[in-house]
């Protein structure tokens, strides 16, 4: 069944997109990520104009992280006061990440820009992750302990400090503001929720324990992305609703199911899967800007 | 004296003598949630006050071209091992779709005068002034945008495709695509003798979003905040939904 999609002015089947929507909600259940970095990579491929695929994307986040929150506030896994500081540092992110793209949108470099951050994000995170889950098989193949993680570093000598009961940290504000900005950037320009750089950050860099990770995240990733929603449909008018429904139709739904997988395998087997996906959304992105395109010429609404 | 005025007349307006009498299949395309593309039935008849004039046969050329806009194209080239848009060129003018179907092949039944002042042919219907200094093959841009909307089915060049019975009656039909862009879709027909234009018609359909997209689409524009705000709803709604269901159902 063919849809016609109001802003993006492209016709599109409606069941192709349901069912994207479904595979790509069942991989960030079973992964704990937004699935954002898999799904705009994925709309670019089947000819959504880059700007709609980005703005559109965000509100898609919205509904799957707040479908995911919900389960994590029952197991009280959110720290809100952490999730409230990363949020603010989140919000001034999401804000100069739109100033940029609208920038560079005039510039002709968007497409440049979206897909570089892609690349250089999917093969630090998919490459890091590869590495630690192959080591983490080995070792528990030897039958040796899990590593422990170092509980001080540079960071808790930082000023600001302040008391996050449910993470059970004393740390300075300044580096979870910081991470804060960082994915806000990121989530505006690459019309992710960040997670997939979020939750790396929270655990190596804060410290946070594993098990609030997740909530938390999701619970900053939701304002942030409906923020960067709002602020692109009100600046570029590139949000497409009708789009964005047939995402999260099968995305929540698929969410649900992939949440359910994910508990019954091992954690380490999950990493590596997740990682060679990364990666090979990354290769397939990294190729595009490397081989020579067999258009080189390009066709933009509008002068300058 | 009132007859040499007379035979003045005929020899000055000789495009009277044969002119277009039009039908459309549709005159409106509607833009509704499944439209999946429309194809139009061009026909009509040559209405003439005189017997079929000696001569090369009447040939017939129907165009219809949707919205003008500017556009910039550009061009990727390599930096640093990737590739990336380098130069570009504004073009001033350049139909967001455009097709011409002729009676016989496009050389034959126009001659290059003619295009330029009628604009019929797909590269004379795009205007580009003039390239920035420093770009030195303008012309390639020109020819890009041809190229790359040509493979999409958005410029179309059907020659042979129009049918003319006893140089009278004339149809064809044109395929709209369904990435269509909204606005007056300009129709025009073009009576041609040895590649002169001897009578044009100009008539427009009217392709319209309705229904749902209309109304969405006005929304996005003229009301963005709300719009804005009823997607992030809907996203919620169907966030807390799905976890609803699944928890009634224990699965």
């Amino acid at each position: 069944m063919q849809i016609y999609l109001p802003i993006a002015e492209i016709s599109v089947n409606a069941f192709m997109l349901l069912g994207l929507g479904g595979i790509v909600g069942i991989l960030s259940g079973m992964f704990g990520v937004g699935g954002g970095f898999l799904m705009t990579p994925l709309l670019f491929f089947i000819g959504i104009p880059p700007a709609v695929a980005v703005a559109t994307e965000a509100n898609q986040i919205v509904a799957s992280s707040f479908s995911g929150v919900l389960a994590h506030f029952k197991r009280k896994t959110v720290d809100l006061k952490m999730g409230t500081v990363l949020l603010i540092g989140g919000l001034v992110g999401a804000a100069l990440g739109v100033v940029v793209f609208n920038y560079l949108k005039a510039q002709g470099q968007v497409d440049l820009l979206v897909k570089l951050c892609y690349v250089i994000f999917l093969g630090v995170i998919g490459g890091l992750m590869f590495i630690e889950s192959l080591n983490a098989i080995r070792k528990t193949a030897k039958g040796g302990k899990p590593s422990t993680r170092k509980k001080h570093n540079w960071i808790h000598g930082l000023p600001f400090k302040m008391r996050f009961r449910v993470s059970g940290l004393y740390i300075s504000v300044i580096p979870p503001l910081i991470v804060g900005v960082l994915v806000g950037i990121l989530a505006a320009i690459m019309g992710v929720g960040g997670g997939f750089i979020m939750v790396p950050a929270m655990i190596y860099l804060l410290g946070m324990p594993t098990k609030v990770v997740v909530g938390t995240s999701l619970f900053q990733i939701i304002f942030v992305t409906a923020f960067t929603t709002m602020l692109h449909a009100t600046t570029n008018f590139t949000v497409d609703i009708v789009l964005a429904v047939l995402l999260l139709v099968g995305g929540v739904f698929g969410a649900q199911i992939g949440a359910r997988i994910g508990v019954k395998m091992k954690a380490e087997q999950l990493r590596i899967w997740l990682a060679i996906m990364v990666l090979a959304v990354c290769g397939k992105l990294a190729l595009d800007l490397l081989i020579m395109p067999t258009e080189l010429y390009s066709i933009a609404a509008g002068g300058h | 004296m009132l007859r040499w005025f007379i035979v003045f007349l005929m020899f000055a307006f000789p495009a009277a003598a044969e002119e277009v009498v039009l039908g459309l299949s549709k005159d409106e395309v509607a833009i509704t949630t499944s439209f999946n593309g429309s194809d139009i039935l061009i026909f009509g008849a040559v209405k003439r006050d005189k017997p079929i004039p000696d001569g090369d046969p009447l040939e017939v050329i129907v165009t219809i071209s949707g919205p003008s806009e500017p556009v910039t194209v550009r061009r990727k080239e390599k930096r640093l091992g990737i590739w990336v848009n380098i130069d570009s060129v504004e073009i001033d003018r350049a139909p967001s779709f455009y097709a011409v179907a002729t009676s016989a092949p496009l050389r034959d039944v126009l001659n290059d005068v003619e295009d330029l002042r009628y604009k019929i042919s797909v590269p004379r219907a795009i205007r580009s002034v003039g390239a920035p200094m420093g770009i030195k093959d303008a012309a390639a841009f020109t020819q890009a945008i041809i190229r790359i909307r040509t493979n999409s089915d958005t410029y179309q060049l059907l020659e042979n495709q129009v049918t003319v019975d006893a140089q009278t009656l004339f149809q064809t039909s044109v395929q709209l695509p369904a990435a269509l862009t909204e606005g007056d879709y300009i129709t025009r027909i073009f009576l041609t003798r040895s590649g002169k234009v001897v009578s044009s018609y100009e008539t427009s359909i009217d392709v319209r979003k309705v229904g749902l997209e209309r109304w969405l689409f006005t929304m996005s524009r003229e009301n963005s905040m709300l719009y804005g705000l009823m997607s992030l709803a809907i996203a919620i709604a169907a966030g807390w939904g799905a976890s609803a269901i699944f928890r009634i159902f224990r699965f």
